[in-house]
């Protein structure tokens, strides 16, 4: 089976980033194997028996056998026995799968539209970007702050979803170093498809080091900081801040200072006033030619500080 | 109706004139043309919505390509909603209970008409007004929730979801007036002699279908109502932001959609039953194994709903549950499988375009099957869950067996409900390229699926692009081939020349009367003396 399984790794299945990925193969090679026989059983049969018996004459005799109570017995049995076995196979590496490891490095991921928001124990946040230690066990707690999403790292063959108002998790222990996929697969609205995020696998020295520097972007200028934020919270998904290029929400390039028009006809300033109402109550004045309702409210999500950094940095864009 | 036979036409098409007529006929047979008429066209719309996806699909968005047809996500993900919701509401559902169990339950049985055939035409007025209203909501506020109206994100988007849940709702009232019109027929109208063990498998698939329809549709219709009151009303069920649970509206919706799949495949068994043994002339193999494997699938469809939300949060438990129970599903499937084929044994078997599209679902279904054992496997569904493997599997089962079937059976049938015969070469044509569009269109799916390439994605990472591309190219071959098929028909109904009253010398009953069938179906009321298939 191993030249099987190493084959299809490398044709089509994604690298096998953990031991969990190894077992999940296997299965899948011996269901591959016992399918590929069951339709060759199945279609070539019919295709031998279909040119076999074609018809001959326009009055062919054909024989007469309405069943055949052994044979019937016989390939309902075989099925069954061969499906309890498949279940029972997995079932044991699904179990290895939701039994959570205890001591595992526990990270928090927030699904939201449309970016994965992630925060280690130590307060550092980043988003669309998951970096973990090789060879330790990895506890992901998730939870969405808007609809459902659903976690999915092709090379490790895990998935769970992401779902508002409660905490769901999966585990993992990364064997391979390098960049891995993390595909949001619960359809989530307009930019479902680019909900894309990256698993970096890297050294242990390399992970502490990382925190490390997460510690220190406390002591970042305001407007780096303000960077920082706009990226984690996603921000960059609806707002262009190096070009005039509207995505679902207007530019924010070389805006401030301007006046907008708003929906209603009215002129107002773009300043740091409007920034912040924005932040806060984002349907109370929208800018012409955008709808209503899109934006979430971030009331209750930044504080003074972080509000001050943001405003700082979107000044800055020019 | 009977007394004024007489002083009309032949047969049910010229038996009475006009569009009003037909608007008002209770005739079963009439009803099902209407049928036929209108889920064509749903089928077309469907249809051109597909190819849209996938021209869009054609290439990632990074590259210049003939895709990028659809602007952005939002006009992509309203094209995908409305492409899924037309197909299953509208087309796979509805199609082979309604069109053809419509026409030929009846005649099976050798009754005049269905139980209740005003009931008969009010469902299909349900059916054109729920469709209407569903397909209506594209032109003034387009939903973009996927057919699977999943909350909490159908709650929040601001589209027409409550307007597209009426139509759905509407459909389902449909859909449990057919189930119970079935199965009241199938209990009072057979004809002397005809008993349970004698009606066609055909019927026996109709009868299951019909205990699913009654018994599952309900529980959508709840589901649904439940969701508009929450959108309209802030209840409070499903939005964790009111307190509700999310996942407690998947629950629901699969307990009806679960089901509903067989709702789809179980009529088409019933047909692949009805041309396997008519087109190898011989007697069915294991005919009690398959007309109580469609009462074993339809019966155990009630307990497998959670297999669509192993990663949902559901308990391990549920999980493990689900998955032993789904592995039942796959034994009467298999029975009925290992059946067809060993019916063709020792058959005379001809190649008439009827009997090509039953192999083609043999074929077809039997990769469906596998993939489904695959899919129901705890582990490896985590993996393969909401990916184009999925994708690929329900198309290969819904569009590759059900669709399959009914263009078989459509064609098997033509000559009974039209009086005509069609151009043979035309439809072997038109069979050839579905079936090689088809496998070139959904068989990479299976392998984007495994390398991880999630579904309902309007763009795609650049390892995707080679498969998604050849993709793409089959879903053309597909067009071609119901183009060749659409000609085959029209020309057919046309100018077909007249067929007899028994063209593939079948044994079940609707082959007694003459072609098309007059319009109480028998001259005589036929006496059943033996079972439906026995050739000698």
């Amino acid at each position: 089976m191993m030249w099987f399984n190493i084959a299809k790794a490398q044709s089509f299945m994604p690298t096998q980033g953990t031991e969990i990925a190894k077992q999940v193969d296997n299965l899948y090679g011996f269901l591959l194997i016992t399918s590929f026989i069951a339709c060759v059983l199945v279609i070539g049969g019919m295709i031998y028996f279909v040119w076999k018996y074609r018809r001959k004459t326009p009055n062919d005799k054909t024989a007469y056998i309405s069943h055949n109570t052994f044979l019937e017995f016989l390939w309902s049995f075989i099925p069954l026995v061969i499906f309890l076995a498949v279940f029972v196979w997995g079932w044991y590496i699904y179990h290895n799968m939701r039994a959570m490891p205890k001591n595992a490095l526990e990270i928090n991921v927030l699904g939201k539209q449309w970016a994965w928001e992630v925060e280690y124990k130590n307060g550092y946040k980043t988003v669309n970007e998951v970096v973990v230690p090789i060879g330790q066990d990895v506890k992901i707690l998730l939870t969405s702050s808007d609809v459902i999403h659903s976690f999915f790292v092709p090379s490790f063959r895990i998935k769970q979803d992401a779902v508002p108002g409660r905490y769901t998790a999966l585990w993992f222990r990364a064997e391979k170093l390098g960049d891995f996929h993390i595909f949001c697969t619960e359809y989530c609205g307009t930019s479902h498809s680019a909900m894309i995020g990256k698993l970096k696998v890297v050294s242990r020295e390399d992970f502490d080091r990382y925190l490390e520097q997460g510690q220190e972007e406390r002591n970042l200028p305001l407007a780096k900081k303000g960077e920082k934020l706009f990226a984690v919270k996603a921000c960059a998904s609806c707002h262009s801040v190096d070009s005039a290029a509207v995505k679902v929400g207007p530019s924010l390039f070389q805006k401030f200072g301007h006046e907008e028009e708003m929906d209603n006809g009215e002129k107002l300033k773009f300043d740091e006033n409007y920034i912040r109402e924005s932040i806060l109550e984002p349907n109370k004045h929208i800018v012409k030619g955008f709808p209503k309702g899109v934006m979430p409210t971030f009331q209750g999500q930044l504080n003074e500080n972080e509000l001050s950094a943001l405003v700082e940095y979107i000044k800055e864009l020019k | 109706m009977a007394t004024k036979s007489a002083h009309h036409g032949d047969n049910y098409i010229n038996f009475e004139k006009g569009l009003w007529s037909w608007l008002t006929t209770v005739d079963h047979k009439r009803i099902g043309l209407m049928y036929m008429i209108s889920v064509m066209f749903f089928f077309f719309v469907g249809g051109v919505m597909a190819l849209l996806l996938r021209l869009e699909l054609f290439a990632p968005n990074a590259t210049a390509n003939v895709g990028q047809v659809l602007k952005n996500g939002d006009v992509y993900n309203q094209v995908l909603t409305y492409h899924g919701a037309i197909m299953v509401f509208m087309v796979i559902v509805p199609g082979i209970p309604a069109i053809l169990g419509n026409f030929f339950l009846p005649l099976h049985l050798g009754a005049k008409d269905v139980a209740f055939p005003k009931i008969n035409l009010a469902s299909w007025y349900c059916f054109m007004a729920g469709a209407a209203l569903a397909v209506l909501t594209f032109f003034f506020n387009k939903i973009d929730t996927g057919w699977t109206f999943y909350t909490p994100y159908s709650i929040r988007t601001g589209t027409a979801t409550v307007m597209m849940v009426l139509g759905a709702f509407i459909m389902g009232m449909s859909s449990v007036l057919t189930g119970l019109n079935f199965i009241v027929t199938v209990h009072k109208l057979r004809a002397p002699g005809m008993t349970m063990h004698r009606m066609p498998l055909f019927v026996w698939a109709l009868y299951s279908t019909a205990i699913l329809q009654m018994l599952a549709t309900p529980v959508l219709a709840i589901t649904l109502l439940l969701l508009a009151a929450e959108k309209l009303f802030g209840v409070g069920i499903f939005d964790p932001a009111l307190g509700g649970d999310p996942v407690l509206f998947q629950h629901f919706f699969w307990f009806y959609s679960h089901p509903a799949v067989y709702i789809m495949i179980i009529p088409a068994m019933g047909v692949v039953s009805e041309l396997i043994t008519t087109f190898s002339r011989k007697v069915i193999f294991g005919y009690t194994a398959i007309a109580y494997s469609s009462l074993g699938i339809a019966a155990v469809s009630f307990f497998v709903w959670g297999h669509h939300m192993f990663v949902s949060g559901q308990s391990e438990t549920a999980g493990i549950i689900f998955s032993f129970l789904t592995m039942l599903v796959g034994v009467p499937t298999a029975i009925k499988m290992f059946n067809w084929v060993a019916t063709l044994y020792k058959g005379s078997i001809s190649f008439d375009s009827p009997m090509l599209f039953a192999l083609g679902f043999l074929f077809l279904f039997a990769i469906g099957g596998v993939t489904g054992i695959m899919l129901a496997t705890l582990p490896i569904d985590v993996h393969f869950h909401d990916t184009y493997f999925v994708v690929a599997h329900f198309h290969y089962v819904m569009v590759g067996g059900t669709l399959m079937a009914l263009m078989g059976g459509f064609y098997y049938w033509f000559p009974k409900m039209f009086g005509k015969m069609f151009n043979e070469n035309l439809a072997r044509l038109s069979f050839v390229f579905i079936f090689i569009g088809f496998n070139v269109t959904f068989f990479p799916q299976f392998i984007l699926g495994a390398m991880g390439m999630p579904r309902r994605y309007f763009d795609y990472i650049p390892a995707y692009e080679t498969l998604n591309k050849v993709s793409t190219v089959g879903s053309w071959l597909i067009l071609t081939g119901f183009l060749f098929g659409l000609y085959a028909i029209v020309q057919g109904i046309r100018k077909g020349p007249k067929a007899s009253m028994n063209p593939w010398n079948s044994k079940t009953l609707e082959w007694q009367t003459s072609s098309p069938p007059p319009h109480d179906n028998f001259a005589v009321e036929p006496i059943v003396t033996a079972g439906p298939y026995e050739y000698r």
